[in-house]
């Protein structure tokens, strides 16, 4: 199997979707002959054409906007934002239109085909607007489907599936991990499934789960306690919407603890809305207090990124508290 | 890298376009009769008859349906009153094939498609036959087969949904064009600009159809813009603008057939700001009389734009006083059968809750909805309608 890094399994995932359906179009800034800011566009205007690879003006509302329209058109566009930071300008398109066009047409029409790729996260020194991740904003979201890939064979699975997918989509990608994760990818097209958690790791004293770049941090925390006996089941969520519950529930009731752990802010993060189903669902099964490790209710900083971020060593502490309760 | 040279000046001039003056493009006076220099665009009997009648039972639905909202027989309506010459006349100059994309008062272009009274209805009260399954606000229709993009309530975001639709149909090459409406008030949102300038860099068959009719609620234009209205705006893009009286119906027709030629054979988007007035309150919601005058409803009046296509049709011989009492006669007995009909009519069933927010329902929205009919069986009399449903009924 061949090795290729995060970018280039997204670069392989969209080459094969232009290839095998000539509705799909990839879009946004920066997007066309450049192959846009990171490159995850690379060769495709030169493969498929201007008319299939293009760029946009610079106005994310409009972006979407015209998303909608092609998806509703029965394309299948897969538009970029080149910043999870700058997604909040086309909040209208997405949560009033693209979520609600099935619903509110009686399914007359949909927007099905979109997906929206959008580098996310933090850990690059990218300061308040090249850090955030905005999943929870969407997550409120009924009618849309949220995506994060953990690695390279992840994201392109992921994202074939996303553009496949007959809900509108988000695609957030871990830009940290664009090129520092490198693995093996399969050839040709292979979907994963939306909607299903992975358990990475079986353990029988604490759950911990996340999803993204924030997977490799639970990986050195678990390595840690597992040194000191902690036996750690390791659950990688992939779908924020709608989530995997049962995967979640079924692990907790056999461990009794959980830690949960994003990069984005606590309050009205995620983890909250996970934390609160999973004591509805295991109330008499929980050993400690569900712990939430993210970042800080802060904007996101520059100098001291490495205080606010939610790392491996915090992570761990949440682990052993847990476990010690 | 850009298109045009621009000349150096080497003291500071300023500009603010004042000398473009767009003029308004009219065919037909209130008397029915042609302006001298004016030629009637080539419109036969048959449809200049389906443009009118289009008309009638728009404005008929609209004051039935305004005085059943003023009895609480309905929760909301919205007229289309004095505008019906600009969407009905533009919505006539298309292939029926092409893609309407509306704002909310265009209900007279799904008038003009065949959408039938019934159809009307259901919507209007959301019954168990409304294709939007109840969810919607009266007056939010939609039809996939008359190619008419289902209403929603956000401004202008239809706007650069037009561009990307019209994209698609550029791409499959098929030979239609998408026309998307809205308000002057609609064009000061940020997706009117995105959408315009979109389509005019990936130059789209779209015709944006913009109807100027004064207010945007109590909004008047003159705190809207301060601009010559919205058609010098399609300069700074560089698309094909035209301005026409929107209460003339043959001056709207022929300046959408030639956009609609424009836009299909060219990829040239073009936009058409026609020039009308809003004769009835913005809403069911809504009283003008604390925002204008009687005397300038009164003027406007005056410039009625269905007598001005009947003094037109009555003059050509193509319809009478007759006629027309007959056709009232008739619209105004179908839409009261009507909707007494549709108002009988059960509420869409309980699933359509949970239907269509996904192409799936999800687990956890299926869990949600058995905790809900578990809650409905036990309290069926506070929940009348669905109850029946839940006990196996309806």
């Amino acid at each position: 199997m061949p090795k290729m890094n995060m970018l280039q399994a997204i670069n392989d995932a969209l080459d094969i979707s232009m290839a095998t359906n000539d509705r799909v179009l990839c879009f946004g800034e920066d997007v066309g002959i450049f192959g846009g800011v990171f490159r995850a566009t690379s060769n495709l205007q030169q493969k498929y054409g201007k008319d299939r690879c293009f760029n946009t003006p610079l106005v994310e509302q409009g972006i979407i906007g015209f998303a909608n329209g092609l998806a509703a058109q029965g394309s299948f566009p897969v538009a970029e934002i080149q910043f999870a930071d700058y997604i909040f300008p086309a909040f209208d398109q997405i949560v009033n239109e693209s979520a609600k066009f099935r619903y509110r047409s009686g399914n007359l029409f949909n927007v099905g085909g979109l997906t929206i790729r959008a580098p996310y996260g933090g850990g690059i020194a990218g300061g308040l607007y090249h850090s955030q991740s905005p999943e929870a904003y969407f997550a409120h979201t009924p009618g849309l489907k949220i995506v994060v890939p953990r690695n390279p064979h992840q994201a392109k699975g992921l994202l074939l599936a996303s553009i496949n997918d007959p809900n509108p989509t988000l695609f957030f990608e871990p830009k940290r991990l664009y090129r520092a994760s490198v693995g093996e990818v399969p050839e040709g097209e292979y979907q994963l499934p939306i909607g299903v958690a992975e358990v990475l790791k079986e353990g029988t004293d604490v759950t911990v789960l996340g999803w993204g770049a924030q997977m490799e941090v639970i990986d050195k925390a678990v390595e840690m306690a597992e040194k000191e006996g902690i036996s750690c089941e390791v659950i990688d969520l992939r779908t924020i919407l709608p989530w995997d519950m049962e995967t979640v529930v079924e692990s907790v009731l056999k461990t009794g603890r959980l830690v949960i752990t994003h990069e984005a802010p606590l309050t009205g993060g995620f983890a909250g809305e996970i934390a609160a189903t999973i004591q509805e669902r295991c109330f008499l099964y929980l050993e400690s207090p569900i712990a939430r490790v993210t970042g800080m209710d802060t904007p996101f900083p520059l100098v001291l990124e490495k205080e606010h971020f939610p790392n491996h060593l915090k992570v761990y502490e949440a682990i052993r508290e847990s476990v010690e309760f | 890298m850009t298109t045009t040279k621009s000349k150096t000046v080497y003291t500071p001039v300023f500009t603010d376009g004042a000398e473009y003056r767009i003029p308004t493009f009219k065919l037909l006076k209130q008397d029915g009769t042609l302006y001298k220099s004016g030629k009637a665009p080539d419109l036969d009997k048959g449809k200049a008859l389906r443009i009118y009648r289009a008309m009638v039972t728009t404005r008929v639905l609209d004051e039935r349906m305004l005085g059943a909202q003023r009895q609480g027989r309905l929760s909301f309506y919205m007229q289309c009153t004095g505008e019906e010459a600009s969407v009905i006349g533009s919505t006539a100059a298309l292939d029926d094939a092409d893609m309407i994309m509306a704002q909310y008062r265009e209900q007279g272009t799904l008038a003009y498609r065949g959408f039938t009274i019934d159809e009307f209805m259901n919507q209007l009260f959301g019954n168990e036959l409304d294709y939007g399954k109840g969810r919607q606000m009266p007056v939010h229709y939609g039809s996939s087969k008359l190619n008419y993009m289902t209403i929603s309530s956000p401004l202008a975001t239809q706007i650069p949904q037009a561009t990307g639709y019209a994209y698609g149909q550029k791409m499959a090459g098929d030979g239609h064009c998408t026309v998307v409406y809205f308000g002057e008030g609609a064009a000061s949102e940020g997706d009117f600009h995105a959408g315009l300038n979109m389509a005019a860099v990936h130059r789209v068959p779209a015709i944006f159809i913009c109807r100027n009719n004064g207010y945007a609620i109590s909004t008047p234009a003159v705190e809207q813009f301060a601009a010559d209205g919205i058609a010098p705006r399609a300069f700074g893009y560089k698309m094909d603008v035209i301005r026409v009286d929107g209460n003339d119906i043959l001056a709207v027709y022929q300046a959408t057939e030639a956009a609609r030629k424009l836009a299909v054979e060219e990829n040239r988007p073009v936009l058409i700001e026609a020039m009308t007035y809003r004769l009835a309150a913005h809403s069911s919601s809504d009283d003008p009389s604390g925002y204008r005058s009687k005397d300038e409803e009164a003027l406007w009046r005056e410039k009625d734009p269905i007598l001005r296509m009947y003094n037109w049709l009555t003059k050509k011989k193509w319809w009478s006083e007759s006629e027309e009492k007959e056709l009232q006669e008739r619209l105004r007995r179908e839409v009261l059968e009507t909707m007494k009909r549709a108002q009988k009519l059960p509420p869409p069933p309980l699933e359509s809750l949970i239907t269509d927010v996904y192409d799936e329902v999800p687990p956890l929205l299926n869990a949600q909805f058995e905790k809900l009919k578990a809650h409905i069986r036990k309290y069926p009399e506070e929940y009348p309608k669905s109850a029946a449903h839940v006990q196996g009924g309806v």
